[in-house]
Formats: C-alpha cells, structure tokens, sequence
C-alpha cells in the first residue's frame, strides 16, 4: 500500500529493528563498540604523557666534594631524573646508554667541587640519548634553569661573588645518536614496526576466518592435514610481503629521509623475521579467536591501538605510568622499536639486540602456542 | 531386515552411532553396514541428522558414542587413515572460489600427496570434461560445473568410498542425470557411495537406502524392502476439488494419509479392508478410483508424519 511513498517510516523502522538484532547476535562486535573506547579513554588519559618524568638516569661520579653531591640532590629533586644506577667509567656509562637502560647519563668530573669553588666554571657532561627527541628536550631544558638555582645555597659568604653574573657551572649537553633532534631520524625506523604489526596481524587474521566464512574450512578438515601444516603453510607468504615492507621503508629511510643507518643491516633483517612471525601468531590465533572476518579485523585493532600508543612509537615510553609500561614491554613493537632504532641510529651490535629479540621470541611462541591450542580439527 | 554379510565386503560397519550438541541429540544411535561396490541412499527431511552423521563418519566431528570401521579403519580412532581414503563432498560448495578449476584440483591433489600430480590432474579434468573450461575461476561456474568439479576434487586421490552430501541440489535436471550416470559408472568400478537426497528419483537409483528422522534410522534396505515394511495400502483417486476430499478423507481412522500428487490424491492406510470400507462412501459421482502400488514416495511422508508424531510433540 505504501509502496510509492517516498520514505516510508515503517520501512526504515524495519531497518534499524533488523540492524539492532544484528547488532545483539554479534557479541564481540558489540564488545568492540564499547571496548575500544574505554582503552582509548584510558591509553590517551592516563597513560600518555608528553611531559615525561622520572628518566631513568645513571650517574658517573668522579668528584668527592660536597657541591658535586648538592646537584646530584637539585637534579633528583627536579622529579625529570630518577637516578638508576651508578657507573664508573665512561666505558660503562656508553654501554648503559646503548642499551637503554638509561636514558641519561650525568658525568660529574674530578675535581668539581675544587674547580667550582676557585670560580673556574667547572663542567658538567650530560650525555642524553636522543633518539627520541621528545623524550629527552624537557628534562634537558629543565637542566639549565636547574644549574642556576642549584648551588645558590651553597655559594654564600665569601663565594656569593661566584653565585653573580655569570653561571658558575657550564653545563655541557650531549645529544646522542640524533644530535641535531630530528624527529624523522625517530619516526621513520619505528614506522618499520608499525606497519609491520598493522598489516601481519591484519591480513592473517584474516586468513582462517575467511575459509570458515566461505565454508572452505570443511572441506579443508576433510582432507588429510594437521594444524601445525594449515598455520605455517598459512603464515609462509605473509613473511616474504613483511620483508617487501621492510625493504621498501629501509630504502625509503636512506632515500627519502636520510635517515643514518649506523648498525649492521642483515642483523635488522634477522631481528625483522623474528617480528613478523610473532605477529603473524598474533593474527593466526585471533582469527582462531574470530567468527568472522570482520570480528577478526576488530580482533586486530585491539591489538594495534596499545602496540601504537604504548610502545614508546607515538609518545615517549619513558613518560607513561609503570602500569602502562608494564603493558607495553609485554608488546612485541616496543622491543621492536629499541631493535630498530638500535641498529640503525646507535649502532647497536648482536648483545643489544638479543636483550630485547628474547622478549618478541617468547611473545611469538605463547601466541603460537595458544593458536595452535584454539585451532580445532573436527568442526565441533 | 539386512541379510547377513561378510564383514570384509562392508565399506561402512559403524553401530550406535550418536551425537548431541548441548541436550539436543542430533544423530541417535544409528546403526549402518554398507557394502563394497554400492550405491547407499540417505533419505531424511531437514534437519535428521544426515549431514553430521557423515561428518562423523570422516572424522569432521567426533563422535559422543558409537563405534565402528569405516574401510576397515576405526571410525573414532583412525579419522586420518580414514580422510585419506575417503572422498567426501560438503553440501555447500566448499572449493577457493578464486581459484580456476585447474588450481583447485592441483591443490587437493598436493595435499593429498598424490604421485605423479599433473598426470593425476590432467585425467580428472579429462574424466569429468572440465579440461575445456580448466583455466575458469571456480566461483565464475554454475551449479552443474561447480558439482562437477567437486566431483572430481573428490575423486582425485582414488578414494574407495564417496560421501556425498545433497550433491545434486541446485542442479539442472539434465546435469543430474548425467551425474548419475557418472556414480553408477564408478560404482561399476568398485567404488562405495554414500549419498543424501531428497528427490525421489534419485533415491530409486540406489542400490539400498535408509531413512533417518530426528536422528533415528526408521527404515533401510531396497527400495522395495522399504516399501514392504511399511505396509501400506494405496488408492489413487482423481476429480474436482480434490483438496476438499482430501480434508474429509483425513478424518477417517483407516486414511493414515490423503496426499496430493499433481492431479490426484494418494489415500493410502495399514489395514487394506479398513481402508477399502471407509473409502466406499466417497467412490461417487465424479471421483474416479484405482488401487495403486505403494510407492517411495507414500512410505517416506508416511514415516515422516509417524516421526513427527512420536518424537515432535
């Protein structure tokens, strides 16, 4: 009867009762609607920090004199420094620095307090990795107006000549591996790992779905072939598409962007296929986890909005709440990242790499694990 | 109601066969022997379980209880022993849609590991005349040459016996023919088959058949063992207004059922004499009566309505 009118209501009522059913049968779906917000809401309130505090920070202390210890106190009281460890050599300090364990080293010279005290403008060596410009620019800013106030206290009676014009202390700022604070030199190598973890996991959760989905699973099952055959022969492509990735934002780094490359670069290829397959894993046990394909693809995003946010690739891992960094070192990009940014600006050798390649190799074989535990053999 | 036989010569042997899903039993202890050689008709209105009892007999799903060989392997233990020696043909067309002909047949053909593998292709594609039409996505086909390649996929490791499920629904009747014509030929050959349908035609073109309803086997044997079992009686009757004699004859104890075939009604009844009393009051003016031979067709809306009545209410 209404077949002519132009918009029917209860034609379009018919449309959004259907899609709320629809909407209701879909349970992870839903769940997604509702959870990806939240770990929005939560990743960029409460973890994300553009400000970060609390460096970790190792001290070379040469200097036995009371001024020397009086800034180390003023540097601490700052809240930028959480001082880590101690070293005592140079030799040391580089070792620390390169493998990040700290992101600062503060050198405090022989002699200091002497040097201070007959006014000859000791100085102060801050050794700062830069990788990651971000991360280091506030606290190094902080540093300077620091110097100032610091000694302020000490420098009264017959020194408060030395407290006057001119800055008793000089304080000299090293910014290593990214001297000239290029954002680019930062960005660049750690898109490897994005886009690497974006498209794995992705196009592999993918994968099982859509034999289910297209019904192909069943004829699949009937044919004489084991889990581990359908995962690995699965898997297996996607890893030469991962190394098309890396090659072309490697060649794009050097040629685009001129990004340095200091580190051995077979060695990045090696810690690469480790990444892949752990995300791959990723990918394959999600689609084990999915209905369809479009829940896998949901599946996937959950994955990808942490790894994006809490790896230490959009904002400084150093500046995020413990619990956040707790959540990020489980994630195999945030040991991808210190891989890649490693080899490539630091120059980073075997010992450097192997310390974060364990973590994504366990990463990969849990995930595996589990796939393979999901993946079911009969159609029960 | 089976004659004894030797074990050896069955290709399936499988007994109390069953499987729930939550507290629904979908297949319920069935038993079934078939024999080398033959073609095995699986008859049964939607939903009676034909589909997941043959997923459980290749291993597709496991079995809560029963047991049994199937080509003289454990049918819970040995699924893998099994897959590799069975063809089985899903309901729904199960192939890569994005594949052409060729590439489908050689992926089967690898993951079965087959020897020889393009020679093993090239003579599937030539036995059922896909070679033609080899380098076609499958998901360009229609429903005949979809069946068609199925068919081969299926037949492309030598299995020893076929399960296939509802191939030919979908399919033009000239395709079905010919696709019979194809079965009875690998039958000929040695090959076992176990096939669901529901067209009656085809049911008749097996050797032996069973009808399951609600996850109960209700009859099995020949086509006219199955037909004797029933013991019904059949008259045909034509004439105006046959659906209002239809309700009428219905109310009658001796009619178990009044069912319209085209232009006439089959009346069919347990007891002959009853069913000739009763129907005495209706052979006037323009009804036209014949005693008529029970057929398959009466047997199986006979054993559907007697299922639906036990298990369903």
């Amino acid at each position: 009867m209404k077949i002519s009118v132009p918009f029917a209501l209860s034609r379009f009522w018919a449309i959004v009762v259907k899609e709320f059913i629809q909407m209701r049968r879909d349970r992870i779906t839903f769940g997604m609607m509702i959870g990806v917000p939240l770990i929005q809401l939560v990743l960029f309130g409460f973890a994300i920090n553009a400000d970060p505090k609390h460096l970790p920070t190792a001290v070379l202390l040469a200097d036995y004199g009371a001024q020397g210890r009086t800034l180390l106190q003023a540097i601490r009281n700052s809240t930028y420094f959480e001082f880590v460890r101690e070293v005592t050599t140079e030799q040391e300090a580089e070792e620390v620095l390169s493998r990040g364990e700290a992101q600062f080293v503060i050198n405090i010279p022989p002699n200091f307090s002497r040097d201070l005290l007959r006014g000859e403008r000791p100085a102060i060596l801050v050794e700062a990795d830069a990788t990651d410009p971000a991360a280091t620019s506030n606290a190094v800013s902080s540093l300077r107006v620091l110097m100032a106030k610091a000694l302020q206290h000490d420098l009264r009676g017959p020194l408060e000549p030395l407290a006057g014009s001119q800055d008793p202390i000089e304080l000299r700022v090293h910014a290593r591996y990214n001297p000239e604070a290029i954002t680019q030199y930062n960005i660049v190598p750690g898109l490897m790992g994005v886009v690497l973890t974006m498209t794995m996991v992705m196009i592999t959760g993918l994968a099982i779905t859509r034999e289910r989905e297209r019904g192909t699973m069943e004829n699949l099952l009937s044919m004489p072939t084991k889990p581990f055959e359908v995962m690995i022969g699965k898997v297996l492509p996607y890893i030469l598409v991962g190394y098309i990735q890396v090659i072309l934002i490697l060649l794009a780094a050097h040629f685009l962007f001129g990004v340095p490359v200091y580190g051995n670069i077979p060695m990045l290829f090696l810690a690469a296929l480790i990444f892949i397959v752990a995300n791959l894993a990723m990918g394959i046990t999600f689609s084990t986890l999915a209905q369809n394909q479009l829940q896998a693809m949901q599946l996937s995003f959950f994955f990808f909005l942490p790894s994006l946010l809490l790896s230490g690739f959009m904002f400084p891992f150093r500046g995020m709440p413990q619990w956040a960094q707790s959540i990020g070192e489980m994630l195999p990009l945030t040991h991808f990242l210190r891989i890649v940014r490693g080899i490539m600006l630091k120059g980073n050798g075997v010992e450097e790499v192997v310390l974060q390649l364990w973590q994504i190799a366990l990463f990969a074989v849990v995930v595996l694990v589990i796939g393979v535990k999901r993946y079911r053999q009969t159609l029960d | 109601m089976t004659t004894v036989v030797d074990r050896q010569d069955l290709a399936i042997d499988v007994s109390g066969m069953t499987k729930r899903f939550g507290a629904h039993t979908v297949v319920d202890h069935i038993g079934l022997q078939v024999r080398r050689g033959e073609i095995y008709g699986f008859l049964g209105p939607n939903g009676s379980g034909k589909t997941t009892f043959i997923r459980m007999l290749c291993g597709l799903l496991r079995a809560d209880e029963g047991s049994g060989t199937c080509l003289g392997h454990d049918v819970i233990r040995q699924s893998d022993a099994i897959k590799a020696a069975v063809g089985y043909m899903t309901q729904r067309f199960s192939f890569y849609e994005d594949l052409s002909i060729e590439e489908n047949l050689d992926f089967v053909a690898r993951m079965f590991g087959i020897p020889d593998r393009r020679a093993a292709v090239a003579r599937s594609l030539e036995r059922l005349g896909l070679a033609g039409r080899r380098e076609q996505l499958a998901g360009q086909l229609s429903g005949g040459w979809k069946q068609r390649l199925a068919l081969a996929a299926c037949l492309i490791h030598q299995p020893r016996l076929l399960l296939l499920d509802e191939p030919t629904a979908g399919v033009d009747p000239k395709a079905r023919r010919e696709f019979w014509e194809q079965i009875h030929e690998l039958a000929a050959e040695g090959l076992t088959f176990l096939i669901t349908t529901h067209y009656m035609d085809e049911a008749e073109r097996c050797h032996r058949l069973a009808y399951i309803s609600y996850g109960k086997l209700l009859a099995n044997g020949t086509v006219s063992d199955v037909i004797q079992q029933a013991r019904l009686t059949t008259w045909s009757v034509s004439g105006p207004h046959l659906h209002q004699l239809a309700v009428e004859l219905r109310r009658q104890p001796a009619v178990q059922q009044a069912v319209a075939f085209g232009d006439r009604l089959h009346v069919s009844g347990a007891d002959p004499v009853a069913l000739e009393t009763a129907l005495a009051a209706f052979r006037t003016g323009p009804y036209v009566w014949h005693r008529v031979d029970t057929g398959l067709e009466d047997v199986f809306i006979h054993l559907m309505e007697q299922s639906s009545d036990k298990f369903a209410s």
